[in-house]
């Protein structure tokens, strides 16, 4: 059943009055995909995901959860459901023990399983030793913790989560992310996230949204394939010359110093450089020790989507450069 | 019907979590001890011979506590949904495999249930008069039914007020307003002509607990009491559903 559809999304669209938050959003999510959702703020992630999880009504549009329609059938569909808001829905007064009990209950959780659940949650997000501690005691990354726990509890098919890594640090942003490539073996997840390295790492398939409509929807593994993918490096260079230099280098559009040493490259417009920038390095010994791609495919075709007015010399991106020379 | 008292049971717990539910519980007790013994003293005054204990004593109480509940209870039903909604665990409610109609009879019965832990404690003290004399146990059971009717009329007043705002602090004020305007609202009536002036004293809370304090069990002052908890429960879950259309 690998390729069994868990969630689909037919035409979804919401208004609030007459302003539009999304409108002809459609896709699906196969068993064992882990989707990433990407967008500027305001861009629709959090109304999706809230009507996938029945917490909004759609204005037109359906969707449905294991087969389930989420509006027709909502007690099945939401069976099937594990949502964490980006605020975790706490109760500040109950205990984590206390309060993973009554969401498990909840989520339909019967009694006799009810502590194995809350054990095996609290093991998978790392709470073994706070169970008895008050919610409003907990750290911020803690919290959200008990976020994805209560959302894993009844081990749901699907798992959708709103920026499930905000206020945590890095290293718990590692377990949490083991967390869930450990859940996407045998459920679907949606998260949302600004990071968008966390989606290269983590996700089978990104799907960005702007201005309330899908923009991208494509499979990572497609998407990093994809030639013309960088259109600048960073270099830094041991024994930089001047900047006229590196301009005569073929298929070097311009070029600025981010700092004493490192530079950013932009190309001419569908010529990878990279090559002849690191022949020539070597050639007239500059002392080439890093070149860095990293602003990566990802983030360029996220600029491109989402910001009309994004060209390939991004000013604002010189702007700091210059400011860091000073 | 799992659900409802799992969601009535956490509000419980979490009622008493907070020192609010404590603090009121106690500010009742030491009020209306005050009126028991103030009212006892009155029976005491020979003055009073005519009148029975049960009707001075503890329909007195009864009387007094309907006010005191009035007073208090928008404080207790302020944060039914508004803190729900502060909190954003009303997403939590809303994506789990309940109904709107569970989620709003699990706040109205839990809020239910500790009014009824009030009415015990109330009942306390003149039930301590049973070791010195007889009551007229069918007038105290048909005040505390009333009781526990307007109280219950109260809660589901303040659950829908407080389906309407984010501040707990402004449904708490409005549930105030409302229920002290459905108080007194036969006042109103009492100098326009005499159709408004009944339908406005029948709308009255007040006038219904008032018959059956007396003793007067009439099914009618019952059925007031209850299709006023159904009409604001209907209310409630309406505006929780519009809330995920419009909202």
């Amino acid at each position: 059943m690998e390729n069994e559809i868990l969630i689909s999304v037919k035409e979804l669209s919401r208004f609030y009055g007459q302003q539009r938050a999304i409108e002809n959003v459609s896709f699906n999510v196969h068993r064992g995909e882990i989707l990433g959702f990407l967008g500027p703020n305001g861009a629709g992630k959090s109304t999706t995901m809230q009507i996938i999880c029945g917490v909004l009504a759609a204005s037109h549009g359906s969707v449905s959860i294991a087969g389930y329609d989420i509006y027709e059938q909502p007690q099945k569909a939401k069976e099937h459901i594990g949502f964490l808001p980006e605020q975790p829905p706490l109760y500040d007064d109950l205990t984590v023990d206390e309060y993973l009990s009554y969401a498990g209950k909840l989520r339909g959780i019967k009694k006799e399983t009810l502590t194995e659940a809350i054990e095996l949650c609290k093991k998978r997000c790392g709470l073994e030793n706070n169970g008895s501690r008050l919610i409003a005691n907990l750290s911020k990354g803690y919290k959200q913790r008990v976020g994805i726990a209560q959302a894993i509890i009844h081990s749901p098919s699907v798992i959708i989560l709103d920026e499930p890594t905000s206020g945590l640090d890095p290293l718990q942003i590692r377990e949490i992310r083991e967390l869930m490539l450990e859940l996407a073996e045998d459920h679907s997840v949606i998260l949302s996230t600004h990071i968008l390295s966390e989606v290269q790492s983590l996700c089978d398939r990104v799907l960005i949204i702007n201005n309330g409509t899908i923009v991208l929807d494509q499979a990572m593994d497609q998407l990093q394939n994809e030639p013309d993918k960088t259109d600048h490096v960073e270099i830094s260079l041991r024994y930089p010359p001047a900047l006229e230099a590196l301009l005569n280098i073929e298929g070097v559009a311009s070029a600025e110093s981010i700092n004493k040493d490192t530079l950013r490259l932009n190309f001419n417009a569908d010529l990878d450089a990279t090559d002849s920038i690191v022949e020539k390095a070597a050639a007239e010994k500059w002392g080439l020790y890093k070149l860095n791609t990293s602003d990566t495919s990802l983030e360029t075709i996220f600029m491109r989507l989402t910001h009309s007015d994004f060209a390939p010399s991004d000013n604002i991106q010189a702007e700091e450069g210059s400011e860091n020379n000073e | 019907m799992n659900n409802i008292i799992f969601i009535a049971a956490n509000e419980l717990r979490r009622m008493f979590k907070s020192p609010l539910a404590w603090i009121i519980l106690a500010t009742v007790q030491f009020l209306l001890a005050i009126f028991f013994y103030l009212l006892l003293s009155q029976y005491m005054q020979p003055v009073n011979a005519s009148s029975g204990l049960t009707e001075i004593v503890v329909s007195g109480m009864y009387q007094i506590s309907g006010v005191i509940m009035l007073l208090v209870s928008p404080l207790l039903t302020m944060r039914l949904i508004t803190e729900e909604r502060r909190l954003g665990t009303i997403k939590l409610l809303f994506s789990s495999p309940i109904s709107i109609t569970e989620l709003v009879l699990g706040k109205y019965f839990g809020m239910i249930a500790f009014y009824c832990l009030i009415l015990v404690m109330i009942s306390l003290m003149p039930a301590s008069l049973l070791f010195g004399t007889q009551l007229d146990l069918g007038q105290i059971a048909s005040g505390l039914i009333g009781l526990l009717l307007l109280t219950s009329s109260f809660a589901a007043i303040g659950l829908f007020i407080s389906s309407l705002t984010k501040q707990p602090s402004t449904a708490a004020i409005s549930t105030f307003g409302v229920l002290f305007l459905l108080w007194i609202i036969n006042v109103a009536g009492s100098n326009s002509s005499e159709n408004t002036a009944a339908i406005l004293s029948y709308l009255s809370l007040l006038k219904h607990y008032t018959n059956l304090l007396n003793g007067i069990f009439n099914s009618a002052d019952v059925l007031f009491y209850i299709f006023v908890s159904l009409f604001f429960i209907l209310l409630t879950i309406w505006r929780l559903d519009a809330e995920r259309t419009h909202g």
